[in-house]
C-alpha cells in the first residue's frame, strides 16, 4: 500500500492505494487552510505539515497519531528573530537529516531551520540568515524561498540547499559556513554582462543521487543541470527536452544516472497541451518521453516544484505528480505506464509518497 | 486590566476563553498576552511586532486599530478577518 501526502490550498489530503488504480482519500486535515508541504519521517513515523494560515501565519505542525486526529502540535521556534524588519512568510520544505532526530525546514525569506528533537523545537541557521551576500538575493514570483534541502547520505555535516533566487549553497561543517555552488549555471533572464558572477539564480528544484552523493540534478528557470562535484559546478543537460523550463525533478534512488522532469512552456509555465514526463538514464545525455496513460490533448497543467515524488527504487520505483488543477497521476513501473490517482482536489502544492 | 476574549485555536493555546491583561494600547495588550501565554507567541503579532494582516481586534464590540487606547475593564476580541473568494 502506498501513502500519498498531498498538500493543497485547502488542506492536507492523505491518499492510499496500489499502483494501477485510483487511490482512496483516507483523511483530510487542516481543512480549508493552505498546506504547503507535508511529509512523514520514515525513521519515526511522525508526520509533519507546513501550514500557512492566512490569519495566524506560517507554522510547522507534527503528530504521532492519525493524520485526521486532534494530536497535531505546533512546533516551537519556527520564526525569525524578534524585533527585526522581516517576518517568516512560509515554510516550503521539510527534510529528514542524517543525524538522529535531526530535521531541516526551508522557508521564505531564504531561511533554513534545524531541529534536533524530531521537529518539536527549531532554531534558525544564523550563518545563512546573516550571510553577507543576502542583500543581493532576489525574490521571485514565489517569494525568496529555501525550497530544496539535500543531505549527504552518511555525512551529517554536509548539506546542499537551493534558494530561489539565490542559487545553490553548500556546507561541509553542519551549517556553520556556506559557500556558493553556481559555476556553470547560466541565467538567460539576466543581461549578458552580469551573468558570470550572478548570485540571483532561480533554481526551481535540487536533488542528490543517493547512490552517488557527489552527483546532483537541478531544474533551473530555463535549463536542467547536473553536477558531478558535489554541487560546485554544473553542466546543462537540457538538450533533447522539448522545453528547458519546469519546476520539479525526481531521481531513481537506485540509479545515479537517472532523472525525471516535467517540461513546461517558458511563456505560460504549463504543459503544452499534452502531459509528458521525460526520463534520462544516462545522466542527461539523452531523454525519453514517458507518456503512456497521460493526457495527450487539451491538458495545460501546472506542476509545482514540490508536487512530483518518488517512492521505492529500481524495478519498484513508483512516481506520482499532482497539478494545480487538482489531478494526480502515478506510475508503478518507473514511468513506463501512468494512471489517474485522484482528481478534483484543490490546487496541489506538494506530493510526498511513501 | 482589560479582558481579552479568545476563541478557537487561540483559546486552545491559552487554555482559557477569557484572560485579563494589562496594557495601555491594543499593541501593549497583545504583546503582554503573547508574553504571559507562551503558546500564543507569534500567533497574533509577527516577529516584527506587527499585528498579522488578517486579524481584527475589537474593543467593546467596535473595530479598533493597534495603537488605540484601552481602558480598565474594556473587553477585547481577537478574530480572523472576513475572507473568501
Amino acid at each position: 500500500m502506498t501513502e500519498l501526502l498531498v498538500g493543497t490550498r485547502k488542506g492536507l489530503f492523505v491518499l492510499e492505494g496500489e499502483p494501477g488504480a485510483e487511490f482512496q482519500i483516507t483523511t483530510r486535515a487542516f481543512v480549508g487552510e493552505p498546506v504547503d508541504y507535508a511529509m512523514r519521517d520514515p525513521r519515526t513515523g511522525r508526520l509533519y505539515a507546513a501550514v500557512t494560515s492566512p490569519f495566524w501565519g506560517p507554522r510547522i505542525w507534527f503528530t504521532d497519531g492519525e493524520p485526521g486526529g486532534d494530536d497535531w502540535q505546533p512546533a516551537l521556534g519556527v520564526a525569525l528573530p524578534k524585533g527585526g524588519d522581516e517576518a517568516l512568510k512560509r515554510i516550503w520544505v521539510i527534510v529528514t537529516g542524517e543525524a538522529d532526530g535531526v530535521i531541516y525546514a526551508g522557508g521564505d525569506p531564504g531561511v533554513l531551520f534545524q531541529s534536533s528533537d524530531n521537529g518539536e523545537t527549531w532554531t534558525l541557521n544564523q550563518a545563512l540568515w546573516e550571510h553577507p551576500t543576502r542583500p543581493r538575493w532576489r525574490r521571485d514570483s514565489g517569494g525568496l524561498s529555501v525550497h530544496s534541502i539535500v543531505p549527504w547520505p552518511g555525512e551529517p555535516d554536509r548539506l546542499a540547499l537551493a534558494i530561489s533566487a539565490a542559487g545553490v549553497w553548500l556546507t561541509e561543517d553542519g551549517g556553520a559556513t556556506w559557500s556558493h555552488g553556481n559555476e556553470g549555471i547560466v541565467a538567460d533572464y539576466l543581461p549578458e554582462e552580469t551573468r558570470a558572477n550572478a548570485i540571483d539564480l532561480c533554481v526551481h528544484h535540487l536533488e542528490r543521487a543517493p547512490a552517488r552523493p557527489e552527483r546532483l540534478f537541478l531544474q533551473f528557470h530555463g535549463g536542467v543541470y547536473r553536477s558531478d562535484d558535489a554541487g560546485r559546478s554544473w553542466t546543462d543537460i537540457a538538450a533533447g527536452l522539448p522545453h528547458d523550463f519546469g519546476f520539479p525533478v525526481v531521481l531513481d534512488p537506485a540509479d545515479p544516472d537517472s532523472a525525471f522532469v516535467i517540461p513546461v512552456t517558458t511563456e505560460d509555465r504549463v504543459t503544452d497541451g499534452a502531459v509528458t514526463v521525460w526520463e534520462t538514464r544516462d545522466a542527461g545525455a539523452t531523454w525519453t518521453p514517458r507518456e503512456d496513460g497521460l493526457p495527450r490533448e487539451n491538458a495545460w497543467l501546472s506542476v509545482l516544484r514540490q508536487s512530483f515524488a518518488a517512492t521505492g527504487a529500481g524495478a519498484g520505483l513508483e512516481l506520482y505528480f499532482g497539478a494545480t488543477s487538482g489531478e494526480i497521476f502515478g506510475s508503478g513501473d518507473g514511468g513506463a505506464r501512468w494512471f489517474g490517482v485522484a482528481k478534483r482536489l484543490p490546487a496541489i502544492a506538494s506530493v510526498r509518497a511513501g | 486590566m482589560a479582558i481579552v476574549r479568545l476563541r478557537g485555536q487561540l483559546e486552545k493555546l491559552a487554555g482559557a476563553p477569557e484572560v485579563t491583561v494589562e496594557g495601555g494600547t491594543i499593541t501593549d495588550i497583545l504583546r503582554a498576552l503573547e508574553s504571559e501565554h507562551a503558546g500564543l507567541e507569534g500567533w497574533i503579532l509577527d516577529e516584527r511586532g506587527v499585528l498579522r494582516g488578517h486579524i481584527n481586534v475589537f474593543v467593546n464590540g467596535e473595530p479598533a486599530e493597534p495603537d488605540a487606547s484601552v481602558g480598565e475593564r474594556d473587553k477585547l476580541e481577537i478574530l480572523p478577518a472576513i475572507s473568501g473568494g
